[in-house]
């Protein structure tokens, strides 16, 4: 699987919702995109990851 | 030939932009001769715009709109002066990214904001005394009146929550993300790309403290999504915001959505 530019290799299935937690990433600070299309966030449990999918994961950080 | 003068089409068989200038001023008088103040003189051909500013002369109402533009690259200016963009939240980003659209000649803007002017807001944000405890929205909307009274501005003084995103910003190309805090960077992203199908979004995350400008920068990583910052420095106890990185990370947002507004969409 590819997460934000870099390969990595999911040993078992795992929904979206684990793997951000897992890989602790704040679901509160984040926008996901998965193979090119935005996910909302309610929809993070019902994702199942696959080798080869493509992540890309936006973390805010506070200022402005 | 025809070129534009001062904001009006004309007929001339002046050859050169200071023979134009001499016949409508004087020697001292300043020539903006398609977007740039020239020292030399230069020939003129079909459809150039020049503006002839005698200096310090206040100018009449109908002659300041193309003053205004005289700095503005003539075919750029066109497709800016069509722009709508929506700036949310109005603090160190969103002021002063309001400010340097309008500089611009950006065509319309809305300002969407809560929050009143305080004293800890001067360190960075685009107000003064004088705006103290005002709506910032009103208080940007009288600043960029004096600046250029010829965009359009719409305020809007409330929160944006998850609910009101697509009827606070529906019908707008672009909308910049200039919030403070993350969870509300994050739901606005988040419910404007699933809501809204067109709609590209300028961001930002990490410009607090004093590190190197050097590492602000803008990215693209999502379709319609652009980030500007340096992704990390965030503003927390020890590490506050201040106004020069703030104002780079402004300037990255800005300069993307003029972009995108010239149909440009490589960061």
């Amino acid at each position: 699987m590819r997460v934000n530019g870099t390969d990595i290799k999911l040993d078992e299935d795992i929904n979206l919702y684990d793997f951000l937690v897992n890989n602790n990433y704040d679901i509160t600070k984040i926008a996901v995109e998965h193979n090119s299309n935005i996910v909302p966030k309610i929809e993070y449990r019902n994702i199942m990851l696959k080798n080869n999918d493509t992540l890309e994961i936006v973390s805010f950080v506070g200022g402005g | 030939m025809k070129i534009t003068v001062n904001g009006k089409r004309i007929n001339t068989d002046v050859v050169t932009a200071f023979q134009l200038r001499n016949q409508i001023g004087n020697e001292d008088d300043i020539v903006i001769f398609n977007g740039y103040q020239i020292e030399e003189d230069k020939k003129l051909v079909e459809n150039d715009t020049l503006s002839i500013i005698t200096k310090g002369a206040m100018v009449n109402s109908d002659e300041l709109e193309s003053m205004l533009m005289a700095r503005h690259t003539p075919n750029v200016h066109k497709k800016i002066k069509k722009g709508k963009v929506a700036i949310a939240g109005l603090g160190g980003l969103g002021s002063n990214i309001a400010i340097m659209l309008a500089r611009t000649g950006i065509g319309e803007v809305l300002l969407v904001d809560f929050d009143i002017v305080e004293p800890s807001n001067l360190n960075r944000q685009c107000y003064n005394i004088s705006h103290l405890g005002m709506p910032k929205t009103e208080a940007l909307k009288q600043q960029i009146k004096e600046i250029n009274p010829y965009i359009e501005v719409q305020i809007k003084t409330v929160k944006v929550t998850i609910d009101n995103v697509y009827e606070l910003f529906n019908g707008y190309d672009i909308i910049c993300e200039a919030f403070d805090k993350p969870e509300a960077k994050s739901t606005l992203v988040n419910v404007a790309l699933e809501e809204m199908d067109d709609v590209k979004i300028v961001a930002a995350s990490g410009m607090a403290g004093y590190g190197s400008s050097n590492i602000i920068k803008t990215i693209n990583p999502m379709k319609r999504l652009y980030v500007c910052g340096d992704l990390q420095s965030e503003a927390k106890i020890g590490q506050g915001l201040m106004a020069p990185r703030v104002n780079i990370c402004a300037g990255h947002q800005a300069n993307m959505i003029l972009r995108l507004l010239l149909g440009i969409n490589d960061i």
